[in-house]
């Protein structure tokens, strides 16, 4: 079905109002052809719908969707070259397995379908199954034969729905890993729709962090994680510490920021904001915990006269909760490699970290956070 | 069974002896009622349902001559010649050409009218759920008298009554039951299996085809099955509107009054046993095509 002309697949402006309620809200996306594009956001944000804007299930309230040069938005779902695996699968429960990833093929009358479909099978790894009933698989079958089902026509889009979303951790680990190789296999364009930023970061070449029907921030995942650009993608993407701040000054290169009494610095690229107001931020693992009088070297940003409130050893590394002279507990996972000194509870230690670890945010510190890990600000 | 059994600290003392054994035995009694009651209820609530069907299965084998109201004696000839009656015969050929065409014409506009209600909201929807509900709580010779005084007023245009005012008033009273029927199995769809088609390069036509309507389809054939069995075995407004048609249900109250003849006994066990059969078969085949 997929032909090799350019077949990238734009969103412009796109809205999907149900009444009053906007669901997906001015939407911008460009996913080039071949992609592993990941949707990540949570639950009530727009994926689905969008997802089923693309499908041709849902029409956009406003905008247009063109997949290459052909202009998509009011096409009609079966006349579009895009196949969907379903969050629930959505397996024809009166055909048999065999039946159900034929059933694509037989629509377009293709030729080959048993060697097709053989093959599709083979790829999911459940040959076997060709003659059951989806009723007699279970959920990490099902999810497969869903998978079988919609690559076996070779869209030009493959858009999936929190696939993974009802698998254990373990087959959902061996999941990912599959759909990433049947996506480099057949090649097509991935677009992955999930809520969990892990499985969007392993899997995607791409990532687009979502909210309240609005995209936060697009690029690639080791982008979104070293340098988010709202406080929402900093929560939401891993953990990050956040410390409220003044801009004080700044020159082509630096700003400076005077974080409750302690000047830091931050890589003018880094600072997402033009406020006077600013978050500051930086990752737990990169941080350096210092003893109490342990010098920190010229050029780190740094907080001294931190206490241990709590270390949780977890193997690889431990992770410490380091509570600051104004209050605040900032994350802090050191590595182990049995080279650095542990800090056990009630510890006086000094924070450090590079100045070009450090980003800066406009906004509520709190945005994305799941309730029960919230970060007080001081 | 006056003096008491138990004594304190558990130990059966010489007078509390006499009565023990008949104690155990009403102990077993209990407990054997408790483990058989439900069957026997069961087996009660079963004699309930199906004395008539066994008595008249009995007396369709009666030597009974006109009147089939006592046992005569057994006889063959009823089963071998069950259009010996007069008008017999002709009255069940009208039933069943009246229930197949009031069924098929029901079934068809039924299961539209299920999937309009089911599948789209349109003005006037709750109110055409309510109307269709209307025929199965009006009083049937309500329906009947004013079904008439209808038809006749058909008269002038050439509609008279007959076969074709009854299978008009039989579609009438089927229709409900098939779309309650029809309504409730799309009510339990998925409407993701029809995206899902589309999705598939189905066609609106094709999805509903190969995806809607196999799934569905039980219910659509419960609702027929009912439409059916409804108008064979309706009285009161085949009554009014028939002229001198007759019907299998118009020959048998007819008949009563001067002693059914055995061969309406055999018509009416015959049907049980086909609609058991009937039952039967399409449960095995279900057995076999569900999963091992
Ligand atoms: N057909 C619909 N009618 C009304 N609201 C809808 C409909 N579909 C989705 N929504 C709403 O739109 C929002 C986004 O839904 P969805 O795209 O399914 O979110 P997600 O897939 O990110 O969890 C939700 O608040 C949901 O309630
Ligand atoms: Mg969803």
């Amino acid at each position: 079905m997929a032909d090799d002309t350019g077949g990238d697949l734009h969103l412009r402006d796109v809205t999907k109002s149900f009444g009053t309620f906007t669901a997906v809200d001015d939407l911008t996306l460009t996913i080039p052809q071949g992609s592993f594009f990941a949707l990540l956001g949570p639950s009530g944000c727009g994926k689905t719908t969008t997802l089923r804007m693309i499908a041709g299930l849902e029409e956009p309230t406003v905008g247009s969707i063109t997949l290459g040069e052909r202009d998509i938005t009011h096409a009609k779902p079966y006349k579009r070259p895009v196949n969907t695996v379903f969050q629930n699968y959505a397996l024809f429960p009166h055909l048999d397995i065999y039946e159900n990833v034929a059933f694509g093929l037989r629509r377009r009358r293709a030729k080959d379908v048993d060697k097709q479909v053989m093959e599709a099978l083979a790829l999911v790894e459940l040959p076997h199954l060709a003659r059951r009933k989806p009723g007699q698989l279970s959920g990490g079958q099902q999810q497969r034969i869903a998978l079988a089902r919609a690559v076996v026509n070779r869209p030009q889009v493959l858009l999936l729905d929190e696939p993974l979303g009802a698998l254990d951790l373990k087959l959902r680990r061996q999941m990912q890993i599959e759909l990433k190789r049947i996506q480099t296999e057949v090649g097509l364009t991935f677009v992955h729709v999930t809520h969990d930023q892990e499985e969007a970061m392993t899997m995607a070449d791409t990532v687009a962090v979502m909210n309240n029907g609005r995209i936060e921030q697009m690029g690639a995942p080791s982008e979104l994680y070293e340098a988010p650009s709202t406080t929402f993608v900093a929560n939401f993407l891993g953990q990050s510490n956040l410390v409220t701040g003044r801009r004080i000054a700044a020159d082509t290169e630096t700003v400076t920021v005077l974080c409750h009494g302690q000047t830091l610095h931050v890589p003018v690229s880094r600072c997402g904001t033009e406020d006077v107001d600013v978050l500051l931020g930086v990752r737990p693992e990169k941080i350096h915990l210092g003893g109490e009088a342990q010098e920190v070297a010229a050029g780190l940003n740094s907080f001294a006269g931190g206490i241990v409130s709590d270390a949780s050893f977890m193997g690889v590394s431990t992770q410490y909760l380091v509570r600051l002279p104004w209050g605040q507990d900032l994350t802090v996972f050191a590595q182990n490699r049995g080279i650095g000194e542990q800090y056990p509870v009630g510890s006086r230690v000094t924070l450090s970290w590079e100045p070009a670890h450090t980003f800066a945010l406009a906004g509520d510190a709190t945005a994305g956070v799941e309730s029960d890990l919230a970060v007080p600000v001081g | 069974m006056t003096t008491t059994v138990t004594t304190p600290g558990g130990t059966a003392g010489p007078r509390a002896a006499r009565p023990a054994p008949s104690a155990p035995a009403l102990l077993r009694a209990r407990r054997w009622l408790g483990r058989n009651a439900l069957r026997i209820y069961g087996a009660l609530a079963f004699a309930y349902l199906f004395t008539p069907i066994a008595y008249i299965t009995v007396f369709s084998f009666n030597d009974g001559g006109r009147s089939n109201l006592v046992w005569r004696g057994f006889t063959l000839k009823n089963w071998a010649n069950p259009c010996g009656a007069p008008e017999v015969c002709s009255a069940v050929g009208n039933s069943l050409k009246i229930g197949i065409t009031a069924t098929f014409i029901a079934t068809v506009l039924g299961t539209m009218v299920a999937f309009a209600l089911g599948r789209h909201r349109f003005r006037g929807r709750t109110a055409t759920n309510l109307v269709l509900f209307l025929p199965m709580a009006t009083p049937e010779v309500v329906l009947a008298a004013s079904l008439l005084t209808l038809f006749l007023q058909l008269a002038p245009i050439g509609i008279q009554l007959g076969v074709t005012t009854i299978v008009i008033a039989h579609v009438m009273f089927c229709l409900s039951f098939v779309v309650v029927t029809v309504k409730a199995r799309i009510a339990g769809l998925d409407p993701r299996l029809e995206q899902a088609a589309a999705d598939l390069y189905a066609t609106e036509w094709q999805a509903f085809r190969r995806i809607t309507l196999p799934l569905v389809a039980p219910g659509i054939a419960g609702g027929a099955l009912l439409a059916f069995s409804l108008s064979f075995d309706d009285f009161i407004i085949t009554n009014f509107v028939s002229g001198n048609v007759n019907t299998f249900p118009k020959f048998v109250y007819v008949s009563a009054q001067r002693g059914i003849p055995a061969q309406a006994y055999v018509i009416g066990a015959f049907m049980f046993f086909l609609a058991l059969t009937i039952v039967l078969v399409a449960d095995i085949v279900r057995r076999r095509r569900a999963p091992k």
